[in-house]
């Protein structure tokens, strides 16, 4: 029993539960399709979600608000820079890396030198941050270059090819995470800004990092959901604003900080998407439908809190 | 000890926390008109009878009794018969002004203008046990200093409170005070005690403990060891019952220091004397709780620890005293609160080495003795004392030239102390610089050199043979005069 005990269990229970149900209601006929469009959708929420966690684990008040504006920003210019031109994918790659990495070194300025707390000052930017995007795009729609549209919607032996990228990104933080020094001082100034402090732990750096970190993955997603859709959209950014949240929350993270685990945000990332399949193949319209996601999220998180109080990692 | 009817008693008690037995079949009963102390070793089992009593902790077997009857025990209950509890961990809210934490406390019924009616209660709550505290009740408990804060709490205690005081457990009370507000502290105990009242006030000065209870109890490994009238201990005998032999003070051996003229680190401020401190010197802050001395550490610590970019070797460690606010770290094992301070020199290509953090841990597990059967178990599973020992073996790990202490001591047993006080030696002898705040002059005698706050300032250096407790309440109190005195 003691993998019920961990904190990210319920999200998986879930997730696997829902995925049951709606494929219980076709008598199993779109199982492999509804995985695969599953794991696709999933793989843009962990991206953001996984940098949306290690701001959390930092603790009361740090949440990064400024995600979807980076992440139009980053699709809208990096797209514009590419033109459709196949030669400039790498580069164009690099380009929305370096627009999140910016605002997230903005965010942290705004945070340290302007003494905003985190919730405000991110949001601020992010009004900016989408301004600059609306200016840039001015409502043309340009295509992503061939190569990057074709990467983006194929798949490896049936594995969708985001979902390998938001694997290997996934291994990547949870590596951070529970494995390295810079990981341990995260998790360490979520427990008490103060105790880090005096403990000798660099806490400016470790936050600005941090924020850098939150928003150089918005970017990236940013970059490969533009490429997958066809297109940079200005509105594509705004359902990932509650997603990053919740994907942290739902995958058994503490909301205060210093205490966070990473395979829950599969887990959450893959619920979110199946309990709105779930909804539209029993027919529910929208109103019913997202009062229902509403109250399942709320069971899950309740189920979570109640039973997954466990031991933590010596 | 008359044939009056127990207050409160317990019988055969026993507690157990996973594999750690806090309680190993206690019986104690209080009387009115009584203090007994309670004293022992850290994780003798104190702290935790102190919650049984108030209530706080259900036990596994026994029962605790008030009045003679045997009932229903708890918190509430507790409050009802007039049981207060000050403890080592500091209660109050700290986002609330003193006189709204007296309000918190208070069961009784305000009208309209309560915040008058709480700044009075506050205000002669304070006055009764500390005349002349100069704490202004309209003052948010944070900006306190951690003396004042426990001020606060334990003259709250003491007062009325819809119900009056009839029992208050003291744990630790004077470990962040004085020793004038001690002693005021312990004064104002001899008359609540003459006047009907019962206290338990668990200390780990011993001359306090025997100055003040009426009778003594000492406890060991969660059994009672000792049960008897103060006037039949002496502090050897007292220490002897708890288990550990005192040994004798030893002046610190001076050469080594006077050897390193080079200060490692130099604290100037506008008024008062230059702090400086050399490599193998143990540098002391003394005077009166609250002068400047914390703040002179913190703004030390935050010179000397960079705030962007840490090094792989620490210039400097922390020891903290509030550890609750600038400590532990609570949601983490013993393991990980012990080695935060000294990962860069535990870590290869980023990556923590978990073996080489095991084996750090596990030598200074030994080295201090913390009572422990698995460094994996959280931090919060360990007494207060032990998380004390926890924060020193974090400092001490950290490979920084230069230790800042807070008054680390607070809460810590007489045998531990003088393992620590070797270990500094050692590390001193080994090249180490170290500047100690210490509210126990005692301590004191152990630096190489003192320095003496008054308001915010060093006001006067004391050296070798002339650090003593009379030069250095007269520099307290007296500031420059002191100078001629001394």
């Amino acid at each position: 029993m003691t993998l019920l005990r961990k904190p990210w269990a319920w999200a998986w229970i879930a997730a696997v539960a829902v995925y049951a149900v709606t494929i219980a209601a076709t008598a199993g006929a779109s199982a492999a399709g509804l995985a695969q469009a599953a794991f696709t959708f999933a793989a843009f929420s962990v991206i953001v979600g996984l940098g949306q966690m290690f701001v959390i684990t930092l603790g009361p008040g740090n949440v990064d608000l400024s995600i979807p504006a980076t992440m139009t920003l980053a699709g809208t210019v990096a797209l514009k820079f590419m033109d459709g031109a196949d030669d400039r994918a790498v580069a164009g790659l690099a380009v929305a890396l370096g627009i999140g990495a910016g605002v997230g070194l903005l965010n942290y300025a705004l945070i340290k030198a302007l003494r905003i707390p985190p919730i405000i000052a991110t949001l601020a930017l992010s009004f900016i941050v989408q301004s600059t995007a609306i200016w840039t795009n001015r409502g043309i729609r340009i295509k992503p270059p061939e190569s990057l549209a074709a990467f983006s919607t194929g798949n490896l032996w049936g594995i969708p090819n985001l979902a390998i990228v938001a694997g290997l990104l996934t291994l990547a933080a949870w590596v951070l995470l529970e494995r390295s020094a810079w990981g341990r001082r995260v998790t360490a100034i979520g427990q008490s800004p103060a105790a880090a402090r005096r403990a000798g732990i660099a806490v400016d750096g470790v936050r600005l990092s941090t924020y850098v970190l939150c928003a150089t993955l918005a970017g990236l997603c940013g970059f490969l959901l533009s490429c997958f859709s066809g297109g940079a959209a200005l509105n594509m950014g705004a359902e990932y604003l509650l997603i990053s949240i919740a994907v942290v929350v739902i995958g058994g993270s503490s909301v205060a900080g210093g205490n966070s685990n990473v395979p829950g945000i599969w887990g959450a990332a893959l619920f979110l998407f199946l309990v709105v399949s779930m909804l539209n193949t029993y027919g529910f319209g929208a109103g019913p439908r997202m009062i229902l996601t509403g109250i399942i999220i709320i069971a899950v998180i309740l189920a979570a809190s109640l039973r997954g109080r466990g031991a933590e990692g010596g | 000890m008359s044939d009056a009817p127990a207050l409160l008693s317990v019988s055969d008690a026993r507690l157990r926390f996973g594999e750690v037995t806090a309680l190993d079949g206690v019986s104690l009963a209080l009387r009115p008109g009584e203090c007994l102390g309670l004293v022992g070793h850290n994780g003798a089992g104190k702290s935790t009878l102190v919650n049984v009593l108030n209530g706080g902790l259900a036990l596994h077997a026994g029962s605790v009794a008030a009045g003679g009857r045997a009932g229903r025990w708890d918190v509430a209950a507790a409050r009802a018969m007039g049981l207060r509890c000050v403890f080592q961990e500091l209660s109050l809210c700290p986002n609330l002004t003193v006189a709204e934490n007296a309000r918190i406390l208070h069961r009784g019924h305000f009208g309209l203008r309560w915040r008058a009616e709480a700044r009075r209660l506050a205000r002669a709550a304070l006055d009764a046990v500390f005349p002349g505290h100069g704490i202004d009740v309209r003052a948010q408990v944070a900006s306190l200093a951690l003396a004042q804060r426990q001020m606060v709490e334990i003259a709250l205690a003491f007062a009325e409170a819809g119900t009056p005081a009839r029992l208050v457990i003291l744990d630790e009370p004077t470990s962040s005070l004085d020793a004038g507000i001690a002693g005021q502290l312990l004064a104002h105990v001899r008359r609540f005690v003459a006047a009907g009242g019962t206290v338990v006030l668990i200390s780990h000065i011993l001359s306090e403990v025997l100055a003040t209870a009426t009778r003594i109890v000492v406890m060991k490994d969660g059994k009672v060891v000792a049960d008897r009238p103060a006037a039949a201990f002496t502090q050897a005998g007292l220490v002897a019952a708890m288990g550990s032999t005192a040994r004798e003070r030893q002046r610190p051996d001076r050469a080594a220091a006077a050897a390193a003229p080079e200060p490692l680190a130099v604290h100037a401020s506008p008024r008062g004397l230059p702090v400086r401190v050399a490599p193998g010197e143990v540098v002391g802050l003394t005077g009166l709780a609250g002068h400047g001395q914390t703040e002179l550490l913190r703004a030390l610590h935050e010179r000397l620890a960079p705030a962007w970019a840490a090094g792989r070797d620490p210039k400097v460690a922390y020891v903290a005293g509030d550890r609750r606010f600038d400590g532990i770290l609570p949601l983490w094992s013993i393991r990980r609160n012990l080695t935060i301070s000294a990962l860069a020199a535990l870590t290869r290509r980023g990556l923590v080495d978990g073996r080489a953090e095991a084996a750090a841990a596990e030598a200074w597990r030994t080295r201090i003795g913390i009572r422990s059967p698995d460094l994996g178990l959280p931090i919060l599973s360990l007494s207060g004392g032990n998380q004390q020992k926890v924060l020193f073996a974090r400092a001490l790990l950290a490979a920084a030239p230069l230790v800042l202490m807070d008054d680390p001591m607070r809460g810590v047993d007489v045998g531990t102390k003088q393992e620590v006080y070797g270990i500094i030696r050692a590390e001193a002898a080994a090249g180490r610089a170290f500047v100690w705040y210490s509210t126990e002059i005692e301590e004191m005698e152990l630096c190489d050199r003192v320095y003496v706050f008054r308001e915010g300032a060093a006001v006067a250096e004391l050296e070798g043979e002339e650090i003593t407790e009379a030069a250095i309440l007269a520099a307290s109190f007296a500031g420059h005069a002191a100078e001629a005195l001394a």
